[in-house]
């Protein structure tokens, strides 16, 4: 059976993570940013699954159960603040967002 | 081993049953039940306090999962501490005609949070420290943005989960390579095969900004003035004493316990981060005209002198990061208070608006000088000797430099704290705001915060007390 060395996998979930922040920094949808926060905690799982194997311990598979379970959460209280942004602000733009903020810059 | 051993997880169990009667209540109260939820919630939860502070003895239950000994007990009574005030604050806000019938999510919300720190505190390993780190979190944001009519307070909202999401996803990701190199999500497990290789250096610094993240630390702490702002005046002092002091008190611990191997390496990151958040929440403090801003900046200023304690990995440093915490606790919420009393009031946050108080409204303004002056430090009060042990307990690690910046700040802080106070004492106003007198609640959460400063400065048997009921020398 073919197997992938540790490192590709870790390599890969590196990756991952880091196309999220990146997706994070430069989108300025808030729905996207919400999906990049995702692929962040996904791939944080995903070095979990590859640790347990590595260990051959069932604690990191169950806890990117428990990751999942929480990243819904967090998605589902995201959207609806979204939406109620979305009402404000009539936009989904981060940018536009921006009535709190200091105000001696200019 | 029978039943009463569950009796460890005592502070939680007690919650989960006060959210449960709550929520209950809510349904069984007919008409306009929030007359009838405020006072129901806030004696509640005051019996849950008094019944915190009933000794407990130490262990730990499922596998080790949750541990409990008596430092965690005091840390778990000062939090209840807080939100018992933060409770009968809000009693008045609660009141208002927008916020009737979405009164019993408050208490909740806040709860809820409540039950997930404390568990966070509790944690034995990295599953029961994220979920109840989590359950403290995303409650949080909704609460932040529970003004829905306002605009500002949705703003609030998203910018809370977002970043609070964002740090989450980077301290999971830490802690995934440390699972990945010590082979264990168990702290003791964890702390055993810890040895400083640079993947665990890179776990532990993805873990600590996670961590700055919850506790505001410069260069982590864009998203605090404006999440302060925007949410309602409860729930900014929620999150700027008792979020802040939860991850003060889990991170705390786990830097003395989990990462005790790689000390020389943390005391470094510490100390450039605890520099940089003094000076920056300082200098921004200065030029802050919105209250609620300027009482952020302050706490970002004030969690760098928290660090000051843990820097040392001493025993002291432990002790003298929860008693300034409860006076911090206390000072904060009292200023808090009288920002959210004026504002209930009259709608008016801004500093210039405190222009000649003391001639209209003196007792407020005594207890807010009160207040800024325990923030700053000024020695009658309490919150100098709460710096005065953070210093001693940076002292004994060797930190004489550090010390020396940490002075040099609190005189720096001091400036912007006695800018507000002449605002009310000295500046003369056209337009001052009126005399008014305030209910019985907000009396008494004042009340109590003076109480609380005067008290924990006054008698050094506080300190005495943490230290022998968490250690027991």
């Amino acid at each position: 059976m073919l197997t992938i060395p540790i490192e590709t996998q870790i390599l890969f979930a590196g990756i991952l993570f880091f196309l999220g922040l990146i997706g994070l920094l430069v989108r300025r949808n808030m729905i996207f940013m919400l999906m990049s926060i995702e692929i962040m905690l996904n791939s944080a799982g995903l070095v979990f699954i590859i640790a347990g194997n590595h260990w051959k311990q069932p604690d990191g598979q169950v806890m990117f159960i428990f990751i999942l379970t929480v990243a819904a959460v967090e998605v589902a209280i995201g959207l609806a603040l979204i939406l109620q942004v979305y009402h404000h602000y009539k936009t989904l733009d981060a940018d536009a967002v921006n009535k709190l903020r200091d105000q001696n810059s200019k | 081993m029978g039943l009463e051993q569950y009796l460890l997880m005592r502070h939680e169990l007690v919650l989960t049953l006060i959210t449960l009667i709550i929520l209950i209540a809510e349904l069984c109260i007919k008409g306009d039940n929030s007359r009838k939820i405020r006072p129901f919630a806030i004696i509640l939860f005051f019996i849950a306090t008094v019944v915190g502070f009933l000794p407990l003895g130490e262990g730990s239950l499922f596998g080790g999962m949750f541990q409990t000994n008596g430092m965690i007990l005091i840390m778990k009574n000062v939090l209840n501490i807080g939100v018992l005030i933060i409770f009968i604050q809000s009693y008045t806000w609660l009141g208002n005609e927008e916020n009737k019938i979405k009164v019993s999510e408050f208490f909740l919300l806040m709860l809820s949070t409540l039950i997930g720190m404390d568990f966070m505190i509790s944690s034995g390993d990295f599953l029961m420290f994220y979920i109840g780190l989590e359950l403290a979190t995303i409650p949080i944001a909704s609460l932040a943005a529970y003004e829905r009519t306002k605009t500002k307070s949705a703003e609030a909202g998203i910018k809370l989960i977002l970043s609070s999401a964002l740090s989450s996803g980077i301290m999971l990701y830490g802690i995934s390579m440390l699972y990945g190199t010590t082979g264990s999500i168990y702290f003791s497990e964890v702390a055993k095969s810890l040895h400083s290789s640079n993947l665990q250096t890179l776990a532990f610094i993805f873990f600590f900004s996670g961590m700055a993240f919850k506790i505001s630390i410069v260069p982590f702490h864009l998203w605090t003035a404006d999440v302060y702002e925007g949410a309602p005046i409860s729930v900014t002092s929620y999150l700027s004493v008792i979020s802040k002091g939860a991850a003060v008190f889990i991170f705390v611990i786990m830097l003395f316990t989990v990462f005790r191997a790689m000390t020389a390496m943390w005391q470094d990151v510490l100390y450039i981060t605890s520099v940089l958040t003094m000076t920056i929440g300082n200098l921004f403090a200065m030029r802050q005209k919105n209250l609620k801003r300027f009482l952020a900046f302050s706490s970002i200023s004030q969690a760098g002198f928290i660090f000051l304690g843990m820097i040392g990995g001493n025993e002291l440093g432990m002790t003298s990061v929860v008693y300034f915490m409860l006076i911090y606790i206390f000072s904060n919420l009292g200023a808090f208070g009288v920002v959210s009393a004026i504002a209930n009031r009259t709608g008016k946050e801004n500093r210039d608006d405190y222009d000649g108080l003391y001639l209209t409204n003196p007792k407020l303004s005594l207890l807010m000088m009160i207040a800024l002056f325990s923030l700053a430090g000024i020695p009658p009060v309490a919150g100098f000797f709460g710096k005065f042990f953070l210093f001693t307990a940076a002292a004994k690690g060797g930190f004489y430099m550090l010390v020396l910046i940490g002075v040099l700040n609190t005189i720096i802080s001091l400036y912007y704290y006695l800018l507000v106070v002449k605002a009310m004492f000295i500046n003369k106003s056209e337009t001052p705001i009126q005399y008014f007198k305030s209910d019985g609640y907000t009396r008494l959460g004042l009340i109590i915060c003076f109480a609380g400063i005067v008290f924990t400065g006054l008698f050094s048997f506080v300190f005495e007390y943490i230290r022998v009921y968490a250690f027991g020398v």
